[in-house]
């Protein structure tokens, strides 16, 4: 009280307590109205707040991801996706004057009437103007600067070997998703999944932190084929010459390596150049090796041949009464170009004897035939995980005919494909072992299933090597350096359930060099027009001239002299299926 | 007492400092970072559209016009050819 008395003292006015007291509960009020907000913003809106305050520095990035390469075996680029921009308009916001308007037309390379038509498509807030345009492209338009346009990334795949490996490759459309081909069978390897993640920006744009991984990204993986694009290209312009020259109707091709069991070239034609995809046809688009059937004929006989062997029943030097060069059964005539009146087994092959092979046949059960074929893949579609694979028809033994089983023998009243045929011809190759077959470069050798005995596959291999000598029914299979061994087949194409007179399949397999066999090429010419539509002249050339390229390609040392190669004419033989 | 606390005060505001340093340090770090994945993407691109060129540049097709066309190559006599054994 000593200052109270003291200020009365001094005679200062006291104030009411109350005035101090009013100002006290003032400030408590104000302090509580404060602490009623903070906690309302606090912990009643602190989310939306929250987000608000992230707007300004936050944001949610999408990280694009790469669609993986296609490569041959050698790392040559088949197929690559570059980056490319689409340009869209929101038609509602577009106004532009009309130089600006001229100007994009021509950037976008279309005529102004087709960009109103685009734009007028008002009742659509979004409209693509043009998709994958180059990245330049989009620059100089994103330099007018129009309102109501923009442009977003986008991927476009090229492909550089363009129609030579069309087949293989396939392509991807427009959202960068494979259609066809490799780029289809391996979408989930070569696809990546696109990630997205938040990070905060600077004032300048720059990301300075990443918060959150929202989904991580995946580029696609690339994929090594074991195809030799050397080789490749090699086949596919053979092919398309000996087409052009014999007015075919189309042509295929598939090299094998049997050591590995890798396809180095496959090749169709007609073809389509994947890069520009405008008014394309079924026929170009088919891949004929794997997607079309067709009736063996005689290459098919090799196989009748090693089955009589396998049997005990026959030696290569066995003869066989062929006379008079036709066989009546159940009045279907099977007929032979050249009548012999004996053959051997071997000359069956040489000379290409459907008689012969008809009786080789008749003399096995209808079992054991069917159990070959079936185990050299005939009839099941080959597991090579390649989209459209034909499984090829092989009707079951018990509803064989004996007129079915000797004509069978010659391969009718069969169908596969030609990586069917070019398969099975891997028995041949290999002492007996059937190989299975890769797309993908593949680094070990293949080990396959052994289907024959050693003895009867090089028995074989050395018929097939008559077959291509003068006198054969193939001398332009050989090759200048390195000893081939081969079948030619010359079968009437299959029309409305009946047989075409005049529409021939010519077919050529065949493996080199005989020593020790590496490769394992088959050739198909379909509807060979002119006179000449053997197999044997017609695929077997081409066999030939791919054949030497490839092994020269790959390095195979020579098992015959660098002599150039004469046949005469009269020498060649001719066969009817 | 005063003593410790001044010294506790100055401890602090060297942490702050030093938090405020290491952040801003980390931050410019990670935009370099940026900057850095942001020139390998492109430099991917860029050897794919190289790759891309490589391929089409060197053509089977096209090595095999110009070696017989422009330059006039053609394949040996094989009679002129002689086979080096490898390891024999």
């Amino acid at each position: 009280m000593t200052s109270a008395v003291g200020a009365a003292a001094q005679g200062l006015v006291r104030l009411p307590v109350w005035r101090a007291r009013f100002v006290l509960f003032a400030l408590l009020v104000a302090f509580g109205a404060l602490l009623a907000r903070a906690l309302y913003l606090q912990a009643m809106k602190t989310d939306f707040l929250q987000e608000r305050g992230d707007a300004r520095y936050s944001r949610v990035l999408d990280i694009p991801a790469t669609r993986g390469r296609i490569l041959d075996r050698n790392g040559e680029a088949l197929a690559v996706s570059t980056p490319v921009k689409s340009i869209w308009a929101i038609p509602s916001d577009v106004a532009f004057k009309a130089a600006d308007k001229r100007k994009l037309a021509t950037l976008l390379a279309m005529s102004e009437r087709e960009l109103d038509k685009k734009l007028a498509a008002a009742s659509r807030d979004f409209v693509y103007l043009k998709r994958q345009v180059p990245p330049e492209t989009a620059e100089a338009i994103a330099r007018l600067r129009l309102a109501g346009i923009y442009e977003s990334p986008e991927y476009r795949r090229y492909y550089p070997a363009g129609e030579v490996t069309a087949h293989i490759i396939g392509f991807t459309g427009v959202d960068d998703s494979g259609q066809e081909g490799i780029e289809l069978a391996h979408q989930d390897t070569l696809g990546g999944r696109a990630g997205s993640r938040r990070v905060i920006k600077d004032r300048l744009g720059r990301v300075v932190e990443d918060v959150q991984s929202i989904r991580v990204a995946q580029d696609g993986k690339d994929i090594v084929l074991s195809i030799d694009s050397k080789i490749q290209s090699l086949a596919y312009s053979a092919l398309k010459t000996a087409v052009e020259h014999h007015h075919a109707k189309a042509g295929s091709l598939i090299a094998i390596d049997i050591r590995t069991g890798e396809v180095l070239a496959l090749a169709n034609v007609p073809s389509f150049n994947p890069n520009n995809r405008t008014r394309l046809t079924g026929a170009q688009l088919r891949n004929r090796v794997i997607t079309d059937l067709f009736e063996p004929g005689s290459t098919l006989k090799p196989f009748t041949v090693a089955l009589a062997l396998e049997s005990g029943k026959v030696t290569p030097q066995t003869v066989v009464a062929t006379a008079p060069g036709r066989m009546t059964m159940a009045h279907y005539t099977i007929r032979d170009v050249h009548p012999a009146a004996a053959l051997t087994v071997a000359q069956i092959i040489q000379k290409s004897s459907n008689v012969g092979a008809a009786k080789l046949a008749l003399a096995l059960p209808r079992e054991s035939m069917y159990g070959l074929f079936q185990r050299v893949g005939f009839g099941a579609a080959p597991s090579l995980g390649f989209p459209g694979a034909a499984a090829g028809r092989l009707r079951p033994y018990k509803t064989w005919k004996p007129v079915e089983q000797a004509t069978m023998a010659y391969g009718h009243g069969i169908s596969l494909s030609l990586i069917q045929l070019a398969r099975a011809y891997s028995i041949f190759a290999t002492d007996g072992e059937l190989v299975p077959l890769t797309l993908v470069k593949s680094a070990s050798p293949a080990s396959g299933e052994k289907l024959i005995s050693t003895e009867t596959a090089r028995a074989v291999r050395a018929m097939l090597e008559t077959a291509v000598q003068p006198g054969g029914t193939g001398p332009r299979a050989r090759i200048m350096g390195w000893r081939v061994a081969g079948k030619t087949g010359t079968a009437h194409k299959q029309e409305n359930g009946g047989y075409a007179a005049d529409k021939y399949l010519a077919s050529f397999v065949g493996l080199a060099p005989v020593s020790a066999p590496r490769l394992v090429i088959a050739v198909a010419i379909d509807e060979p027009g002119g006179h000449d539509y053997y197999g044997g002249s017609v695929a077997a050339p081409v066999f030939a001239q791919v054949m030497q390229g490839a092994l020269r390609l790959l390095g195979v040392p020579h098992d015959a002299p660098l002599e150039p190669l004469d046949t005469p004419a009269a020498e060649e033989a001719r066969e009817s299926t | 007492m005063a003593k410790l606390n001044l010294l506790l005060l100055a401890v602090l505001v060297a942490c702050a400092l030093g938090l405020v340093t290491s952040q801003h340090k980390a931050r410019k770090l990670f935009s370099d970072l940026e900057r850095e994945r942001s020139r390998a993407r492109e430099l991917d691109v860029e050897y794919g559209r190289l790759q891309l060129e490589a391929s089409t540049w060197g053509l089977h097709s096209r090595v095999e016009r110009i070696a017989l066309g422009t330059l006039g190559l053609r394949a040996p006599d094989p009679r002129r050819v002689r086979v080096i054994g490898a390891g024999r």
